[in-house]
């Protein structure tokens, strides 16, 4: 038999008709999640043509878009950004109730972010297939899931077949090599990773990250790795199972139990690249060199090393995203002046991420004049980092504790920035106005966001943490 | 979705690289539940100034670009989110065709189903087009090329699949519904293992 990547497992499993020179692949879909935004035109076409869903069973909607971030009214209606806003968050809960999916909607102890509450439940599963109208599902591959994101009409062909139109894409193997230096996060990992293969180094490809300093990732880390994979234009990004991937899967909702378990696992073993299977392209990184990574420009992949002078413009675009983000070459960003300062989003809202930002930032406030927004990605994480007290980290420091969404991570919600201002992130994406019209984003990892934000300028958070080992310390 | 064959249009060029779904539809935008009426939002924040009025610098007001229903972008056009509302808006706003040398993935699965031709061309006489913005161009969907009045040829190459799709006005989730029996097999298969 001919040595497979862990892709082509994954791929070959779910190839309902095999494609060929003038069909694509019809590929079977194990998992379907909905949220407000991106479903309401697929229900639609649905109505419209009479259609059920086939498989309702496989389908998980929650409501994190369009949703607000600050608690319920005194008179307990929910404070909306619009009523568009609103609307689109009626029409899910109608359409859920009318077709039968299951929500996660207000009333549920699990709602978050999509990409956060899927592995929370335990529906994403290693060799999965999974989709959703949202780029960032490729965040499930740190399961060593095939997953990624589709277009509106694809949820409906989904809603309808359970099936996608799909030509095989190419793959690329990321090897990491050595460790991550004390301090450096998987974020500071995928920003450097993105700054070496571009914004559009992935365009075709599934990328497959491997290598030591990648099997030594925590799942959320991983989460963090493949979530951005998207930025570096691929669709999906892999990392195959391990003892890790199942001890933290191991007892969650949605997965098998006791006997059905140990066989999930067995089978989910052999979802790794053979011995000398071949990658269209192969890249190699190595881990020891990553520094605090930040973004100076206007996409993921105009990211540097927060203390290394930005690169001169060559060309007419890179102009124009200097000029926007008022970035200066030659300089390094670190020391650049801070307005806002929001940890959240599916990159980086899940409980370690939180404890990143409070070991930063316990004892110690915010910088007069900088706002912090910490917004946590799931109903679970909030509970589990209430219970461990970080919330009083936050807001003793000065910063906002939310209700889970996506919040200033798409600022479609009311949580935005003002024109001008300089927002460090722990978001995926610095495009111009994403944070809100005119707004500045400079991505980061929640370390280096919380650093930022006591400090009033861009931070290198290694200047705040006392345990040399603060990558022990977290995984302790 | 009606047939397309062929579109005839002058050129208007939109040079920057990267132009990324955010550029072309905000997200404060999407609270939306249909896909009409998009077009008033397309490139909004680009294209309007703070009062409103139209900014003169955005490419696609000024006057040679009135008319013009292909567009030449940079480099990775429609990068970023899977929203469909990306296409939706490009093509009420009247834009039928983007050339690129790149063009991100899932933005041209969604362009192509919506009947808005994301073709890709050659670096070189893509680096020709951005330079020649309001020249002539007819794209043959069926025999895949580019022509220009001055008798030159750009070829290029639709996935078979779509461009079938384009040219006979078929709508992918008919071809679909029509794999009914092989997905029931498939998952019959699958509960059996
Ligand atoms: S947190 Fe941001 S990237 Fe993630 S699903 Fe929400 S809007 Fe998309």
């Amino acid at each position: 038999m001919t040595a497979k990547t862990l892709f082509e497992k994954v791929w070959d499993a779910h190839v309902v008709v095999p494609e060929t020179t003038d069909t694509p692949a019809v590929l079977y879909v194990d998992l379907h999640l909905v949220h407000e935004v991106t479903s309401p035109q697929a229900f639609s076409e649905l109505r419209e043509r009479g259609l059920q869903l086939r498989r309702p069973d496989r389908m998980l909607a929650t409501l994190d878009h369009s949703t607000p971030t600050l608690p319920t009214n005194a008179d307990g209606t929910r404070p909306y950004a619009n009523a568009e806003a609103q609307a689109q968050v009626t029409q899910l809960e109608t359409n859920c109730r009318e077709f039968g999916v299951e929500l996660h909607g207000w009333d549920s102890a699990d709602r978050g972010i999509v990409h956060v509450i899927g592995p929370e439940l335990g529906a994403t599963q290693p060799g999965m297939t999974i989709v959703c109208g949202d780029s960032h599902t490729s965040t499930h591959g740190a399961f060593g899931a095939l997953a990624f994101g589709i277009g509106t009409t694809e949820v409906s062909h989904v809603m309808a077949t359970q099936c996608l139109l799909q030509r095989k894409p190419k793959t690329m193997a990321i090897h990491v090599d050595g460790q991550l230096p004390a301090g450096i996060s998987a974020k500071d990992l995928i920003l450097h990773i993105i700054g070496t293969i571009g914004v559009d180094g992935g365009t075709g490809y599934v990328l497959e990250y491997r290598g030591a300093a990648i099997e030594t990732l925590s799942m959320d880390e991983r989460m963090t790795v493949c979530n951005m994979s998207i930025e570096a234009g691929a669709r999906a990004g892999l990392i195959a199972p391990d003892d890790t991937t199942f001890a933290w899967l191991k007892g969650r909702p949605r997965t098998p139990q006791g006997a059905a378990w140990d066989a999930a696992v067995a089978t989910w073993r052999a979802l790794r690249s053979d011995d000398g299977a071949a990658y269209d392209r192969e890249v190699r990184i190595d881990a020891s060199a990553v520094k605090p990574t930040v973004t100076y420009g206007t996409h993921p992949g105009m990211a540097i090393a927060m203390d290394a002078p930005v690169p001169a413009a060559t060309n007419a675009q890179e102009h124009r995203a200097l000029d926007y983000m008022q970035s200066k070459p030659g300089q390094p960003m670190q020391g650049t002046p801070v307005d806002v300062v929001f940890v959240g989003s599916c990159t980086n809202s899940r409980l370690s991420d939180l404890r990143e930002a409070a070991n930063v930032m316990r004892g110690r406030r915010v910088a007069d004049g900088v706002r912090m927004l910490v917004v946590p990605g799931s109903e679970a994480v909030r509970r589990d980092a209430e219970r461990e007290g970080l919330h009083q980290v936050f807001t003793a420091a000065g910063a906002e504790w939310r209700v889970p969404g996506c919040s200033m991570c798409i600022a479609m919600n009311g949580d935005l920035a003002q024109p001008g201002q300089l927002v460090v992130s722990t978001s995926n994406r610095n495009f111009e106005g994403r944070q809100g019209k005119g707004a500045r984003t400079v991505l980061a990892s929640p370390a280096t966001a919380a650093a930022s934000a006591l400090a009033g300028r861009i931070a290198d958070p290694r200047d705040y943490l006392t345990t040399t080992d603060h990558r022990r310390e977290q995984a302790a | 979705m009606k047939p397309i064959t062929r579109i005839h249009s002058r050129t208007a060029v939109l040079a920057d690289e990267n132009i990324d779904t955010d550029r072309i539809i905000p997200a404060r935008f999407l609270t939306t539940t249909t896909r009409e009426g998009l077009g008033k939002l397309c490139f909004h924040d680009w294209r309007y100034q703070a009062d409103g009025s139209d900014n003169p610098a955005f490419p696609l007001n000024q006057p040679q670009a009135q008319g013009c229903s292909i567009v030449v972008a940079g480099r990775n056009f429609g990068c970023g989110s899977s929203r469909e509302h990306a296409p939706w808006a490009l093509l009420d706003y009247g834009v039928q065709a983007v050339l690129c040398s790149e063009i991100a993935d899932i933005f041209r699965g969604n362009a192509l189903k919506n009947g808005l031709l994301a073709i890709v061309i050659d670096e070189l006489e893509h680096r020709w087009l951005l330079k020649h913005p309001g020249i002539e161009l007819v794209i043959d969907v069926r025999e895949q090329f580019i022509a220009l009045s001055d008798g030159g040829r750009i070829p290029f190459r639709l996935e078979p699949f779509a461009r079938h799709c384009l040219l006979n006005g078929v709508d992918q989730l008919g071809y679909l519904l029509l794999q009914a029996d092989a997905i029931t097999h498939y998952e019959q298969r699958e509960k059996a293992a």
